[in-house]
């Protein structure tokens, strides 16, 4: 059976592109790049060009760059890095309830370490009120972090107008930038951000590879020691093939940010219209205008999605219930939650997430499996009543 | 390599083509039980006839595991007597249906608890019966 692949914020594919630089990489640059002869050079010359590449996709400096073991260590590196080197100044740390649990658990962790968090609630859209966010402001708030998009709505936060009232209160701002990424427009020069994270995997590049962007003349404290590294920054051997990969895989990802957005919003918005076309009672979530082109989190009410999930899975598609970190948990997601949408309803959600490799005819099929599936799970439900009543 | 699946076959037969869906119209005992877990639901209607299971239906808002374990349930109880099916425990449902996977077993509670409360049910009302009987021959 032919396998549709509806999770991209999960994660996405390596593009082809990408693994024919990784592989050459592998198989013809042995080196480390912080060794002086010709191989080392050579290392450290490729490791240098994709930094360049990453930075000029966003907009930074080279030297701005900081490579990480991936996204979720370039969030720790921020907030864990502000926190502890600017304690002296203060311990208050201003947050919101749907950043991903690689901003939640860090500030949880904080938490135990003294410092205090504030966590914002959001609409019923998924959207941070910015005046919230100024009102929250105290002497002692050393940091703003602040995803720009979130991974299981799509739903993207008013980050800079939340950037803008950081700089006026000099408090630094960090935001998740993770699933923005070749997806919509991001510019360090536009946000102006002092620390912005971004993963490799989630634009067709390798998985355990990030990026941390930090603003020149803004410190961080490291979370590991040992050498020299991304000065010092992050310590240990490069991870060079993923990196080059990393590099590659932004490059590409601006070349085609524009035509690819395009299209993906079209697919994206002929799965929302077939599903309210073909299945009756279903809701949205996140607010419609400021959504992420890919990505599609809808609620089918008196089913649970679990079990949508293992019907499509059947038919061979993937899709999910929320983020992938969180799919042990029984739990409806935090995010639907702190949207304020009811546990039954956000028990009965489904993200789908759109890629490069989506197709018109696989939008088609899923639809119309989708409320097949939907359809047999009303079925069985008790909460679902009879027809014509 | 080796995919394994989240399910056994047996579970993906059942939640393909649940067995007993739907509603008794006129039950001799209902039951319906929610998962402190997840807060997941399942519904049980049992009819009975001298002291013997002779129809089950169930419903469930709930994942594939539920689906599962209702479907099972069901079959597992049919045509059984009360004291026979009141002792059927979750696991014996997961185990019929070749097992569960760890974070799942809570699943199967909602099928041993959903035929409690319906058994249940069905004895309360033939006490209550029986208590208007007397009450009917001590007014005779
Ligand atoms: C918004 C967001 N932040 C952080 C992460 C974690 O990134 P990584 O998987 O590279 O550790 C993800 C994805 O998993 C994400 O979507
Ligand atoms: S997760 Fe709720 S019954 Fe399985």
């Amino acid at each position: 059976m032919e396998k549709i692949y509806l999770d991209n914020n999960a994660t996405t594919p390596v593009r082809k592109e990408v693994l024919e630089v990784m592989f050459d990489l592998y198989r013809g640059v042995p080196g480390n790049p912080s060794s002086i002869h010709f191989f080392g050079r050579q290392a450290r010359g490729y490791v240098d060009e994709a930094r360049r590449k990453v930075a000029s996709t966003i907009g930074a400096e080279p030297s701005e760059i900081i490579f990480t073991g991936g996204g979720t260590e370039a969030d720790n590196l921020a907030i864990q890095g502000i926190a502890f080197s600017r304690q002296e100044k203060g311990n208050h740390i201003i947050t919101q309830a749907t950043e991903h649990n690689a901003v939640l658990h860090v500030c949880r962790f904080l938490e135990e370490q003294g410092f205090e968090v504030t966590y914002l609630p959001v609409s019923r859209e998924g959207l941070v009120d910015p005046a919230e966010v100024e009102r929250s402001i105290r002497p002692e708030t050393i940091l703003i972090t602040v995803m720009t998009a979130n991974n299981e709505t799509g739903v993207i936060q008013p980050v800079e107008e939340i950037g803008e009232l950081a700089r006026v209160h000099r408090v630094p701002f960090h935001t998740d930038a993770i699933q923005a990424l070749g997806k919509i427009p991001f510019s360090v020069q536009a946000l102006k951000p002092d620390l912005a994270s971004f993963s490799a995997h989630k634009v067709y590049g390798p998985k355990g590879v990030g990026v941390l962007y930090i603003r020149s003349g803004t410190r961080v404290r490291p979370l590991v020691y040992g050498g020299h590294h991304e000065g010092g920054n992050r310590p240990g051997t490069e991870n060079v093939a993923g990196i080059v990969g990393f590099g590659r895989a932004c490059e590409l990802a601006i070349d085609e940010l524009e035509t690819e957005g395009e299209r993906l919003r079209l697919l994206r918005d002929r799965l929302r219209s077939g599903i309210l076309e073909k299945i009756p009672n279903v809701k949205r979530n996140g607010a419609p205008d400021l959504l992420l082109p890919n990505t599609l989190n809808m609620s089918f009410e008196f089913v649970e999605g679990e079990g949508i999930l293992l019907g499509l899975e059947t038919e061979g598609i993937a899709a999910s219930t929320g983020s992938a970190c969180t799919s042990d948990e029984p739990e409806p997601s935090h995010v639907l939650s702190a949207m304020g949408v009811p546990g039954v309803l956000a028990q009965g959600s489904i993200r789908f997430s759109l890629g490069r490799e989506n197709t018109r005819k696989e939008i088609d099929y899923t639809i119309t499996i989708l409320a097949g599936v939907v359809r047999r799970l009303r079925e069985i439900s008790p909460f679902h009543p009879e027809e014509g009543s | 390599m080796n995919i394994e699946a989240p399910y056994s076959d047996k579970v993906m037969d059942h939640f393909n083509n649940p067995r007993n869906v739907g509603e008794i119209e006129v039950p001799d005992g209902v039951g319906m039980v929610g998962n402190p877990v997840c807060g997941d639901v399942m519904k049980l209607y049992l009819k009975v006839k001298d002291d013997r299971i002779t129809d089950v239906r169930f419903q469930t808002f709930g994942c594939g595991a539920a689906i599962a374990v209702g479907s099972m349930v069901t079959e597992m109880v049919k045509g059984k007597t009360l004291e026979e099916a009141i002792i059927i425990s979750n696991k014996k449902v997961a185990e019929a249906l070749d097992g569960l996977p760890p974070a799942k077993m809570h699943c199967s509670l909602l099928a041993e608890d959903a035929l409690k409360a319906a058994i249940e049910e069905y004895r309360a009302k033939q006490e209550g019966m029986a208590d208007v009987q007397s009450e009917h021959h001590q007014e005779d």
